[in-house]
């Protein structure tokens, strides 16, 4: 149960996505200008990355490894993640079109999140079985979420603080970025 | 290497059936909610709400730009209609945007018209027939009494003229029940 739990807390907190990992930027300095988006974008990029993992773990297991064709990860992966972000945004449409108007243009924009992909590499790597895959992708994506809706906060002060004027916009983002990469060095002896 | 096509081929193929099936299964045309929306309203084409027609109109209040109680023509009813649509309070008609009238169609002083064509580029629904300095006149069926043609009219030719009861548009009223008054309510029409 506790190795379950190490799970969620190492993956959203210890090696977080976007601070530790370093994966998934397109959309952590993209879409925080607002927190309204910041967090349409996370939950959306929550829900695909727990699937993928789930799944990319089942063809990992059940299509490749018995034909001893691990080498073609990355290239199922990549279908399997464009596949499910075409099935959400068709479900979310036709179920809730009010959500899909919030999620808008970033729901098939998740498919080419790096962090989607990566998350699922790296869970294959770590050899998971099913329900720790699921927690991995869940977790990860949790992470992703905190990261998204803290930048996003921090970017909507900064957009009215008295910046310097060669600091202005991105320059400023991408320091705070890296402050709170910094900040988020501190949670590594959590584990220990 | 065999295997390797295969797989991939199989898993391109399963997916591709899927995202086939799913898409045939969840279809949807254009946006359901603006349709829905733009199903209760009453499609004058008047623009009274701030919008250049009706679609529009309902593009604003499922993006959440405009409030529900801005369509004169539709009335109380349409405003109620609206908010069980939207799961919304009711509220009354904003005063801004006209109040409501009955039904009325435009109809043209044939003697007095001067064929200028203006009222005829007013038209939203093209109603008008008529050619430069002959006279114009009004397809009663198409017009959907939204009075964009009277202002733009020289001669004060347009009367919007209530629509008449007919047998074929005749309906039973609501049933209205009279209440007896109580001894108190002369004194509570006082205070009020």
């Amino acid at each position: 149960m506790t190795s379950y739990l190490f799970i969620l807390l190492g993956t959203a907190l210890v090696n977080n996505v976007v601070f530790v990992r370093i994966l998934g930027l397109c959309p952590f300095m993209g879409v925080s200008k607002k927190l309204e988006t910041a967090i349409g974008m996370g939950l959306a990029t929550m829900f695909v990355l727990t699937l993928a993992c789930g799944s990319s773990y089942l063809i990992d297991t059940f299509l490749l490894k018995p034909f001893g064709l691990g080498y073609l990860s990355t290239l199922s992966f990549i279908v399997v993640i464009a596949a499910i972000v075409q099935l959400t945004e068709l479900v979310i449409q036709k179920t809730s079109p009010l959500l899909h108007q919030v999620l808008g243009i970033y729901l098939p924009l998740i498919t080419t999140n790096c962090a989607v992909l990566g998350v699922p590499l790296l869970n294959q790597a770590a050899r998971h079985n099913l329900l720790q895959s699921l927690l991995f992708g869940f977790g990860s994506a949790a992470g992703f979420v905190l990261a998204l809706v803290l930048f996003a906060s921090i970017r909507e002060r900064l957009d009215g603080a008295d910046i310097p004027v060669p600091f202005r916009g991105n320059a400023i983002a991408m320091i705070t970025a890296g402050l709170m990469s910094l900040a988020f060095m501190g949670f590594a002896g959590l584990d220990s | 290497m065999i295997s390797a096509l295969l797989v991939m081929t199989g898993l391109a193929l399963a997916l591709g059936a899927a995202l086939g099936a799913a898409s045939v299964l969840f279809k949807t045309q254009g946006d359901p909610l603006v349709d829905k929306i733009d199903a209760i309203l009453p499609q004058t084409q008047c623009g009274q709400c701030g919008y250049p027609g009706c679609k529009p109109y309902a593009t604003a209040i499922a993006g959440g730009e405009a409030d529900i109680n801005q369509c004169p023509p539709g009335g109380d009813e349409g405003v109620r209609k609206l908010a069980d649509l939207l799961g919304r309070e009711y509220k009354p008609l904003n005063a801004e945007h006209g109040v409501e009238k009955p039904k009325a169609v435009a109809v043209i002083d044939e003697a007095t018209c001067i064929g200028c064509t203006l009222c005829i580029q007013a038209c939203p629904v093209d109603a008008i027939v008529g050619a430069a300095k002959q006279m114009h006149t009004i397809v009663t069926d198409l017009c959907t009494g939204c009075e964009l043609c009277v202002p733009p009219c020289p001669a004060d030719c347009i009367d919007m003229v209530p629509v008449a009861e007919t047998v074929e548009t005749w309906k039973w009223r609501y049933p209205v029940f009279e209440l007896k008054p109580v001894a108190a309510e002369p004194a509570a029409k006082e205070a009020a």
